[in-house]
């Protein structure tokens, strides 16, 4: 008897401390790596870097084109899927029933949310670059980014739409505001923040990509103007820069921005949730 | 007069909403049409089992194989799991039973931040870190056993290991949650039947979230085997069948990225072919993953 319950204690002290092992170097490994990354990046970071051209393929000089080609990209994207994201939401939650169409839809929104960037890219590169004549270009990658981001964008503003009650829509409905009405006026400025988490996690998510905008913005390092230039954004700078070894200095400090302003994004979009929820 | 156009609105905007819906069905069909239509060429030109089943991809010579590339993905992603899957499962059981609330909070939004880190971060922590670490410290030890291991530290393991790392936040964050949703009766039940903390996790707690800890270990599957950054810039992209943890290989992911920009027309043909395969792949991992969770009405 006193043997088994010492086989006990002992299983599971082995139990416990092998999964605060498994914590351990998950939590660990994880936080060296952000702290490895924004070391070595962080004291190369400066307003001449933000601000200057590139020299030398991103050997020298800052990465400001690159920057502004982020910008630009990103901003197409977003622009884009946004009604998209918002409209198709505002069908499922408010208009659709339960039918089998809208089940259909539904699950090709899941599928699209499931491809790799990487088929994205092949296909932004076979459709819009190539059958379309766009070249490579902003608008090419950034109407690519934008039908990855749209699953997101839906979820997020279904989410939101849930949160307002039922009341209020009956309300409106009740003092003859018609079903648009209602949406325009009543129902989207009730979910505001929770919409605004929606484009904060879809615009963090197209500054992160990279396979995907690899085969459909080009690479150029010049300032792009129109948005029918090619462009590089900021992560597919950081893999060009990896990939040839050009200079470890600005390698660190273009990984370490994109970082700093990944994780700027997200942490704003969990703000602005957390805010919702206490709402 | 007024009450039959404002109809006439409504109907025109719901049926605006749900073109705006079919949206996705749209995307989703045009991306399958032009990568099939693309690859289409290559798979009947070369047949679509030699395509699958040929050893040898050299596009230089006409010859289109993808066995080693299937090869590489699976051995980096099966390595990815045996190494990510424990110790997220093990941080996850740690963040919902032994950690204390406030801790278990703020870890695990610290963790759901470094979800959203971009691939190629990890890639380039991988070349930094990990490919050296390999090479410096690692080989030269087997080497005393194998003088003929390559050199590089560009290999399956240095892929494994990075995409371990980029599968954590998935893992965690689902099994947490799982694992939190097994209602509290389960432990009441368990304790009060004299089981002690660790067989109450291990004999109720765990097989109650198993659907939920299955569908995160089959979506990080997808994104080990969907993910081209990290593994581009790491795996060393031979395209050989490797053999063991140390050989460099190529992927799927990573092989499309690296030849997309010079490939003439058939060879560009045979990576949208690749396209097609990991397109397939994908879907049929996602469909196990939502199907599972359906199933087991999916704490997640």
């Amino acid at each position: 008897m006193r043997k088994r319950k010492g086989n006990k204690i002992i299983k599971s002290a082995v139990f416990f401390g092998s999964v605060r092992l498994a914590a351990a170097v998950t939590l660990g490994i994880l936080a060296l790596l952000l702290l490895f990354i924004l070391v070595k990046g962080v004291p190369h970071l400066s307003l001449k870097f933000l601000a200057e051209s590139p020299e030398n393929m991103g050997k020298e000089g800052g990465i400001f084109p690159v920057l502004i080609g982020t910008v630009y990209v990103t901003l197409t994207s977003v622009l884009i899927a946004m009604p998209l994201g918002v409209a198709a939401a505002v069908y499922f939650s408010e208009y659709a029933g339960k039918g089998r169409l809208v089940h259909i839809i539904r699950f090709f929104t899941e599928v699209l949310a499931g491809i790799p960037s990487i088929i994205f890219g092949l296909f932004g590169f076979a459709f819009f670059v190539v059958f379309l004549g766009m070249g490579w270009s902003v608008i090419a990658g950034g109407i690519t980014l934008s039908m990855m981001i749209l699953p997101t964008l839906i979820r997020s503003t279904e989410e939101a739409l849930k949160t307002v009650p039922g009341a209020y829509r009956e309300g409106s409905l009740s003092l003859g505001a018609t079903k648009w009405q209602t949406v325009v006026k009543v129902i989207l400025p009730c979910c505001r923040s929770g919409i605004l988490t929606g484009l904060i996690l879809g615009i963090g998510r197209a500054i992160g990509e990279t396979a995907a905008v690899m085969l459909t913005v080009g690479g150029s390092l010049k300032l792009p103007v129109s948005i029918f230039d090619s462009t590089r954004t900021m992560s597919l700078h950081l893999y060009m820069l990896a990939s040839e070894g050009l200079s470890q200095e600005k390698t660190y400090a273009t990984a370490a921005l994109l970082i700093l302003i990944v994780l700027g994004i997200n942490w704003l979009a969990g703000f602005i949730g957390r805010r919702l929820t206490k709402e | 007069m007024r009450g039959k156009s404002l109809k006439v609105k409504e109907t025109i905007i719901e049926k605006a909403l749900f073109l705006c819906a079919a949206g996705s069905v749209t995307a989703v069909a045009l991306i399958t049409l032009f990568i099939f239509s693309s690859g289409y060429s290559v798979l009947r030109s070369y047949g679509p089992l030699n395509f699958i089943f040929g050893m040898d991809w050299s596009p230089v010579n006409g010859e289109y194989g993808i066995l080693p590339l299937i090869a590489g993905t699976l051995e980096v992603t099966a390595g990815a799991l045996i190494l990510g899957v424990p110790a997220g499962i093990g941080c996850a059981v740690f963040l919902a039973e032994m950690a204390k609330e406030r801790w278990a909070k703020l870890l695990k939004s610290a963790i759901e931040l470094l979800a959203g880190i971009p691939s190629v971060v990890y890639g380039f922590f991988g070349l930094a870190i990990i490919v050296p670490a390999i090479r410096d410290w690692l080989l030269p030890a087997v080497q005393k056993i194998d003088p003929d291991v390559p050199a590089s530290g560009f290999s399956v393991l240095a892929g494994a290991f990075v995409l371990g790392i980029m599968i954590l936040p998935t893992i965690v964050s689902m099994s947490e949650n799982a694992i939190r949703a097994v209602p509290l009766e389960f432990r009441e039940a368990s304790l009060a039947l004299g089981a002690d903390r660790r067989e109450t996790i291990t004999k109720v707690l765990v097989p109650a979230a198993k659907s939920g800890i299955f569908s995160s270990v089959i979506l990080a599957m997808g994104r080990a085997v969907g993910e081209t950054m990290a593994v581009l810039l790491i795996t060393g992209n031979v395209p050989k069948v490797p053999t063991g943890p140390l050989d460099p290989a190529a992927t799927l992911t990573g092989t499309i990225a690296m030849e997309m920009s010079y490939a003439g027309p058939e060879h560009q043909s045979a990576l949208f072919a690749i396209g097609i395969v990991l397109f397939i792949l994908i879907v049929i991992l996602n469909s196990i993953a939502l199907a599972v969770m359906k199933r087991f009405g999916g704490a997640v």
